[in-house]
């Protein structure tokens, strides 16, 4: 299953305003990778490049490269509906439908492929997406009330389980425990830890701790000032960029000098 | 509130005299007393303009009453010498067949109407570029900026000799249908012909307040959809289309307002005739009551006056529980947006 | 079967497989869908096209300074004569009217519901506005009709009349778009005029009404447009005449609309061969003409309440 992503010389615009520039990296399968630094340094512009999410805005285009198990992500042929389809997102907020229950929550981006699964089979999926997310337990017999009846993380854990319904690739998290309180904010982070077995997983987090239990390689961008673009400073592996950055920016940054 | 602690009294109670301690540096700080009643008079001229409005309203039902009155208590016998009341005088017999048209030209009008004004309002909602979409709006409102007479005056000698093939069509082939029971009338003053020019001019109103609601549709909503891999279409069913049903449905209860009250389209292109018939092709079987108040009203005696004002009042119960119920639709989508 | 691709045909599809061979069947029902909503923005487009090029075509060729400073008076028959002067003062003066009802009573009313208005009387007239929106124009005319009828018996029909009808369709559309634009003004301004000693009704009329001014305006010039072009109530309480009448509390008056539908419900004339001045469709001519007349006055009105809105809508003057 999880792939890993090729990043080369990406640049992101909006209209003819370049929002981060020439980033090269690469992510490795069945790990969690961590994108930090300050606001507006273009971390969730390019999290959202990975699966051409950025589209959605009118004028956003990229230049680059970037590619999954050799495929150009950005060439001709490739279809961005099958894009997303295979490189799954969860955002900042909870976004479960309302109109629809916590199971068709789940069986949303499924019916999408496959309309006529059978009774057992939605079941099936239902319970072991949800069992994944973590929410199996708490949910079990409400599986027909709305989604909007959870708590804030738990709707969280539903979009998670929604996400990984469909069997992704690679999973995208757009800062996906800033709206939620501490305690489930361990709830997601425990999760994250468990997907990584299966998943490639991107993680854009405002939370310099949480970078660090979560993360098994962290890049740092960081923009020099506003109008400029963002740029990635570094990567390297979680533990060294804690402990022994290469560059002067990044200690300042994690050491909570600015940002 | 970020104002002084005077503040908040002066806008709750208007009449209230302002407390101010220290007389401020204003100019017309000398006339005080006359301020006050200046101010007291703007309140209460203001508020009397709006208790007005509850009075106009009142007003248009209890005039609309009392001008009814006499054909609503009159008898039989003389109700009857008015030549377009049946012969036993029966109003209720002349409302019947009335109502009837009325409804059966708005339903039609609404059914052309509704699925064309969603693909509008998703067209510049959602699918055409967002420069043009204010733009392609505007286009759309004109429309609605177009005097009812001119439909008319359009649907009489432009439209009818034009969709004249087409019902000769439908009255050929799918005549055994009741609602297309051939053969279609010579000229078309039909009122499926009134239904088409109806649909036009209900258009704008629906395709607005959709567009109005399909804009509103989470950002978060509609982006958790594309994530999952759904095309455009299949993000404007799971996120858009969900989000906007209770606005689509009071949109339509506007336009069926709007459609049931329109008179110069159907007086200047239907045939009229009193029948209860589903037969849309056929000419001289309904007519409604707004246009048959405007056809019968010149000629009038007062008798018959009085009865023409019966038959608007129930044009006006009607229009007035469709809008409520819109209204009521509407508010109630509020209460729930409130509560998430 | 004989297979080009390199992998046994049981190995899952390979990642460029899963990027670039979207499901067919719901890459072609997203396109069709697309169509249809395109389709149906078009379909709209036919109306307005047709019926604007059909009242230029037709209207166009009538259309001369004759036709705007005759009445009908004395024109019968095929004649190639009259026009729409009677009508367009008619117009003037009851639209006139109407507004001079309607936007005092339309304002205030906006101003009690931003400004003053709490609790149930507020909900009320919220809720009545709207109901008032919906009422039929042929009801409103009806109305004052009865109104009138009550004190000067039936049979009544003069100007005033009319514009109590138009009026009655007026007033919910001048509260509407003024109560949005009143609300549109920060409350930052009422506070900073209120910090400076200035009473509430002073706030209201030097600060509130003047930074909405442009859009209320426009808002009243988009109300003018909705009535100008009403014809079943007008039908109803102002009738039919051929000649010119300036008084508003007496009489008959012609109006633009219900000549149009007068001159079209006049329908074909029938001349015969010899009669060499007859014009069998010169009522139609003349309807087409008062539609061309009617429709620029009506754009013209909405176009320029687009100008004021987009000209001053930042608030001047204070």
């Amino acid at each position: 299953m999880a792939q890993r992503i090729d990043v080369t010389d990406l640049n992101v615009y909006y209209g003819s305003f370049l929002a981060v520039a020439d980033v090269s990296m690469m992510i490795e399968p069945r790990s969690v990778t961590a994108l930090i630094g300050p606001s507006g340094c273009g971390k969730s512009t390019f999290l959202r490049t990975l699966n051409r999410m950025h589209e959605v805005i009118p004028g956003a285009r990229v230049e680059g490269k970037v590619t999954m198990d050799g495929v150009d992500l950005y060439d001709q042929a490739v279809d961005p509906v099958a894009v997303r389809r295979q490189i799954g997102m969860v955002f900042q907020r909870p976004n479960p439908f309302p109109t629809m229950s916590i199971a068709e929550n789940v069986l949303a981006g499924v019916r999408l492929n496959n309309r006529r699964i059978s009774k057992s089979d939605a079941a099936d999926l239902v319970e072991r997406s949800l069992h994944g997310a973590n929410l199996w337990k708490e949910v079990k017999d409400r599986l027909d009330r709305p989604g909007s009846s959870l708590s804030g993380g738990q709707q969280q854990r539903l979009c998670i389980a929604r996400a990984i319904a469909v069997r992704p690739q690679i999973l995208l998290m757009d800062e996906p425990a800033s709206a939620l309180d501490p305690i489930s904010t361990l709830a997601i982070e425990d999760l994250i830890h468990e997907l990584k077995n299966d998943y490639t997983i991107v993680i854009v987090t405002h939370n310099m701790q949480q970078a660090a239990r979560v993360s098994d390689r962290t890049a740092f961008f960081n923009v020099s000032a506003t109008g400029e673009p963002g740029r990635l400073v570094e990567m390297d592996d979680t533990r060294t960029m804690f402990s022994t950055p290469s560059v002067q920016a990044t200690e300042d940054y994690i050491s909570g000098r600015f940002g | 509130m970020t104002h002084p602690d005077r503040e908040p009294s002066v806008s709750s109670i208007p009449d209230a005299p302002t407390p101010t301690p220290e007389p401020p540096p204003v100019s017309t700080q000398g006339t005080r007393p006359a301020k006050d009643r200046a101010g007291r008079a703007f309140a209460g001229l203001s508020t009397g303009a709006g208790a007005l409005i509850l009075l106009v309203l009142a007003a248009v039902a209890g005039f609309l009453l009392l001008e009814a009155w006499p054909a609503i208590q009159a008898p039989a016998e003389e109700l009857a010498k008015i030549s377009w009341i049946p012969d036993d005088g029966s109003l209720a017999r002349y409302v019947g067949p009335l109502v009837f048209g009325t409804l059966l030209g708005a339903v039609l009008a609404l059914l052309l109407a509704v699925p064309v004004a969603l693909g509008i309002a998703l067209f510049i909602s959602h699918y055409a570029p967002r420069r043009l979409a204010s733009a392609l709006g505007y286009v759309v409102d004109l429309l609605a900026a177009i005097p009812s007479v001119i439909y008319g005056l359009w649907g009489g000698l432009w439209l009818a000799p034009r969709v004249q093939p087409l019902w000769d069509w439908l009255g050929a082939n799918l005549g055994f249908i009741p609602l297309f029971e051939g053969p279609a009338a010579t000229p078309p003053r039909v009122m499926m012909t009134v239904g088409v020019v109806l649909a036009v001019m209900i258009l704008p109103i629906i395709t607005a307040v959709s567009r109005e609601v399909f804009l509103q549709t989470p950002r978060l909503h509609e982006e958790a959809a594309l994530a999952l891999g759904a095309t455009r279409w299949e993000m404007v069913r799971m996120a858009v289309l969900p989000f906007g049903r209770s606005g689509v449905i009071s949109a339509s209860m506007l336009g069926l307002g709007r459609a049931l009250g329109e008179t110069m389209a159907v007086l200047m292109i239907l045939s009229p005739g009193l029948t209860y018939s589903f037969a849309l092709l056929a000419a001289g079987r309904h007519q409604t009551i707004a246009a048959n108040i405007a056809l019968q009203f010149p000629e009038a005696s007062p008798l018959g006056v009085s009865a023409l004002i019966a038959t608007g009042l129930a044009l006006f119960v009607i229009t007035l529980l469709v809008n409520m119920a819109a209204r009521w639709v509407v508010a109630r989508r509020a209460d729930f947006s409130g509560a998430n | 079967m004989a297979t080009t691709t390199q992998r046994p045909a049981a190995a899952p599809p390979s990642t460029r497989d899963l990027l670039t061979r979207p499901d067919r069947r719901r890459h072609l029902t997203d396109r069709a869908m697309q169509g249809v909503v395109t389709l149906a923005f078009l379909l709209a487009l036919v109306p307005l096209i047709s019926l604007v090029w059909t009242v230029v075509a037709n209207g166009i060729e009538r259309l001369s300074p004759y036709f705007f400073v005759v009445s009908m008076r004395g024109v019968f028959g095929g004649m190639d004569a009259g026009g729409i002067y009677h009508a367009i003062v008619g117009t003037l003066m009851v639209t006139g009217f109407a507004t001079l009802i309607s936007v005092p009573i339309g304002l205030l009313t906006a101003i009690y519901l931003v400004e003053y208005g709490r609790g149930s009387l507020a909900r009320a007239v919220t809720f009545f506005v709207d109901v008032m929106t919906g009422i039929p124009s042929i009801v409103a005319g009806l109305f004052a009709y009865a109104l009138f009828a009550v004190f000067f018996g039936p049979g009544v029909r003069f100007g005033v009349v009319g514009a109590v009808a138009l009026s009655v369709l007026m007033i919910p559309v001048v509260v509407r778009s003024s109560e949005e634009m009143l609300r549109l003004v920060p409350n930052e301004l009422r506070e900073a005029a209120y910090a400076l000693g200035v009473p509430k009704w002073l706030t209201i009329l030097k600060v509130v009404l003047r930074t909405a001014a442009a859009g209320i305006v426009t808002g009243v010039m988009l109300a003018i447009a909705r009535v100008i072009g009403e014809t079943a109530p007008l039908l109803i309480t102002l009738g039919v005449i051929d000649s010119i009448n300036y008084n508003l509390f007496e009489g008959r008056m012609m109006t633009l609309p219900v000549y149009v539908f007068r001159q079209y419900s006049q329908g074909l004339v029938p001349c015969s061969p010899d009669q060499l001045d007859c014009i069998a469709t010169i009522n139609y001519d003349r309807a087409w003409a008062a539609a061309l007349v009617l429709i620029g006055i009506v754009l013209l009105l909405n176009l320029l309440a687009r100008l004021v809105a987009r000209y001053f809508a930042p608030a001047r003057g204070h």
